[in-house]
């Protein structure tokens, strides 16, 4: 039996550190890890309270991140609840696993602290890795500050472990902006928390002999494409089930989560598309603008980047003018992905919204309020035109001369 | 529980069949010998996990599977490190009770091809050594890329030709020796290490019993010989692998808590690799009278390993 963990109803925890309560309160079985720079303290946590008695798991510490999901989806079959945290180089060297992971169907919990992918190497937070994992077939959750990390990480057992869905999940916090920045968090008592996330009811366990199972099995053309299109569509069955968990979290937090945020958008002429911390940033701004000048501002941020709320996006967007879409990862010789799926979205309404695409804060380069601002009011000025004035592809933030691409033949 | 009556073979190969006949492994392919040997030998319950390779392409093309236990495949690299993730998962269920049997004795066991665990596995599989878990990782050693059609490993032996390390005009085939995978893991300081035979039945046979039996990390190298790629006709299998032990190009020994060295099998007639290398395709080459000087080396190579193996093995060090 776990010792206890003093609680307070207010903490200062950083992202990290509300992550690996989480992992705590959901008294995860094992966790294969391997260190790396920010998502390091979230596993070191989880092995301190082994250490210490919090949880009665087992912390595998392994030789490489390949080796941490790969440790990972072995416990996950063998029928416990399994979760781990990696960023960036590690993302990538886990990629291979990932695909492994969610093909096998193993509700593992996969805490992301984004960052940048060299080369050039840094530590800094961007969202390369995040884009890395989104045809992993993974669900992928997006916090914007410690409160969302810790309360989504909680989400994400239940989610991935609902025998419906039986999905590993994300959840994605940002590198050092939200993983090392101490903030108020409301923590729930260990007893709710562990009552909402629920004791782990095993699916095809390797440990139970009487049904012995086989994972991991080969298909060629016979039969691998219905295996990937009933993952695609647990993926997108999972949507509702994902709406109703963020309803059950609302009845024991308070706090209330939807796969698509929506912030001043019911006037909103311009708006701002964005992921991770960069979401409060234009809030701030939109705010800002709409007390100083006047402009109709608001932001949609995407909570559950997969499965992607294509539908939600759109009935979000389809009234507003001009729409500008934040892609923090480097396009690599194309529109950004995040740009690209929010243009198809918005090309099935009736008015078609301009949409234009920012690339920022690559390598953890500041985002500010004023560059929000900028932005906005750069949309503002296409929709008074009725068409895109700049280039449709424009770098944010950057040193040297304006980088952009493309322009419009709507003008 | 060990199986106790192993002096029978028909009773033996018969017994606690957990592993079907019908997979697709090619006809003469000494894996499936190894593989039912080693499920063979145990009551216990077995989860068992295979790196990417002839044995796992064999015997789980979907809907069918030849695994009458728990059976697990993730990649080409990482069997120890699945298997290893599930032993530590039923620990911590053990600890809390949450096992569907709590005291049903349950072994871990990991197999690899010689690419798997030579290359690509190996630092994969040094990790999980290294954490000390209790599960067996046994390689079957063919000492090529068999799957993907014959490319060199590091296990492939100097000499021998294939199709990415190929003897011609101008060569003698793969340049370097092979690598002492053995050696590196006792190296380890893995309690239970062994180079076995499927023609020496009995001896892998209490080789794999041991392993299982012992707490901790154990490696077993198993010569498991490719009629495909070797090139010798399928129902020579045992004889080659006869030809292979007794010309000690694959001694059979132990190595107990990386220093206790037990030769296990000593060949009445030691017969020289001339007659190993000869009855196989892979080697036909060097019997050019321009490659001779390989046969040569290999001979004495061999006769110096052996010597070295007696030496440790009397020194008890």
């Amino acid at each position: 039996m776990a010792e206890k963990y003093d609680l307070q109803e207010r903490e200062v925890w950083d992202g990290n550190f509300a992550a690996s309560q989480a992992l705590r309160q959901a008294q995860v079985d094992v966790v294969a890890a391997y260190p790396i720079t920010p998502s390091t303290p979230i596993v070191e946590n989880y092995g301190s309270y082994v250490a210490n008695g919090y949880i009665d798991g087992e912390f595998v510490m392994v030789e490489s991140e390949h080796a941490a999901m790969s440790g990972c989806v072995g416990a996950s079959a063998a029928g416990g609840r399994v979760s781990t945290a990696t960023s960036s180089q590690g993302f990538a060297l886990m990629t291979e696993v990932l695909y492994q992971a969610s093909g096998m169907r193993l509700p593992i919990v996969l805490n992301v602290v984004n960052r940048a992918l060299a080369s050039p190497l840094n530590v800094r937070g961007d969202h390369a890795d995040m884009y890395l994992g989104r045809d992993s077939g993974w669900i992928q959750l997006d916090a914007f500050n410690a409160q969302e990390a810790y309360d989504l990480a909680l989400c994400a057992f239940r989610i991935g472990e609902h025998h419906d869905v039986r999905l590993p999940v994300m959840v994605h916090q940002d590198g050092f902006i939200t993983s090392h920045t101490a903030q108020n968090v409301y923590p729930l008592s260990d007893e709710v928390a562990y009552n909402f996330v629920g004791d782990f009811k095993p699916v095809d366990d390797m440990l139970d002999f009487s049904r012995p199972v086989t994972y991991g099995a080969q298909t060629e053309e016979d039969w691998h494409f219905e295996h990937k299109a009933r993952q695609h569509k647990a993926l997108m069955d999972s949507r509702p089930i994902i709406d109703e968990i963020f309803a059950d979290f609302e009845k024991v937090s308070g706090r209330k989560y939807n796969r698509v945020e929506s912030y001043d958008m019911e006037d909103a002429e311009v708006a701002i598309v964005a992921l991770g911390t960069t979401v409060e940033t234009a809030r701030v701004a939109a705010k800002e603008l709409r007390a100083e000048e006047g402009i109709k501002a608001g932001v949609v941020a995407i909570r559950c980047f997969r499965p992607f709320p294509f539908d939600m996006v759109r009935d979000s967007l389809e009234n507003v003018k001009s729409v500008a879409v934040l892609d923090r990862s480097s396009p690599g010789g194309a529109m950004g992905a995040f740009f690209n799926e929010v243009s198809a979205a918005l090309y099935t309404t009736p008015n078609r919204p301009l949409v234009t695409n920012f690339i920022y804060g690559l390598g953890g380069r500041d985002f500010s309020i004023s560059e929000a601002k900028r932005i906005f009011k750069e949309q503002k000025a296409h929709a008074d035109a009725g068409h895109i004035t700049t280039d449709i592809q424009q770098f944010s933030g950057l040193r040297g001369p304006h980088l952009g691409f493309f322009q419009t033949k709507r003008g | 529980m060990a199986i106790t009556s192993i002096k029978n073979l028909k009773e033996f190969s018969t017994n606690n069949d957990r592993f079907e006949g019908a997979h697709t492994l090619c006809p003469g392919c000494a894996h499936s010998m190894i593989v039912r040997e080693l499920m063979n030998c145990t009551d216990d319950n077995l989860v068992i996990s295979s790196n990417t390779g002839c044995l796992e392409v064999s015997t789980a093309v979907y809907p069918f599977t030849s695994w009458d236990t728990s059976w697990i495949h993730i990649g080409f690299e990482n069997a120890a490190t699945a298997v290893s993730g599930a032993e530590a998962m039923h620990k911590a269920r053990k600890k809390k009770g949450t096992l569907k049997d709590n005291d049903a004795p349950v072994k871990f066991v990991a197999f690899g091809g010689d690419g798997s665990t030579y290359d690509i596995g190996f630092q994969w599989l040094s990790g999980a050594v290294e954490r000390g878990h209790d599960f067996t990782y046994i390689c079957l050693d063919n000492e090529n890329y068999a799957n993907t059609g014959g490319q060199r490993s590091s296990a492939t032996p100097i000499g021998a030709t294939t199709t990415t390390a190929q003897a011609g005009s101008h060569s003698y085939g793969k340049k370097e020796k092979k690598k002492d995978m053995v050696a590196i893991m006792a190296a380890h300081g893995a309690p239970y290490v062994a180079q076995l035979a499927p023609n020496k039945w009995k001896a892998m046979a209490k080789g794999f019993q041991k392993a299982l039996e012992t707490e901790g990390p154990c490696f077993i190298n198993t010569v498991s010989p490719c009629c495909t790629e070797w090139k010798f006709d399928p129902k020579d299998t045992i004889g080659i692998t006869d030809l292979a032990t007794d010309s000690l190009m694959f001694p059979i020994y132990e190595i107990i808590d990386g220093h206790e060295l037990n030769i296990l099998y000593r060949p009445k007639n030691i017969i020289g690799v001339e007659e190993y290398m000869g009855a196989q395709g892979r080697y036909k080459h060097l019997f050019k009278p321009e490659n001779r000087h390989i046969i040569d080396k290999v001979q004495q190579d061999v006769n110096e390993y052996w010597d070295y193996l007696q030496r440790r093995e009397e020194a008890r060090i």
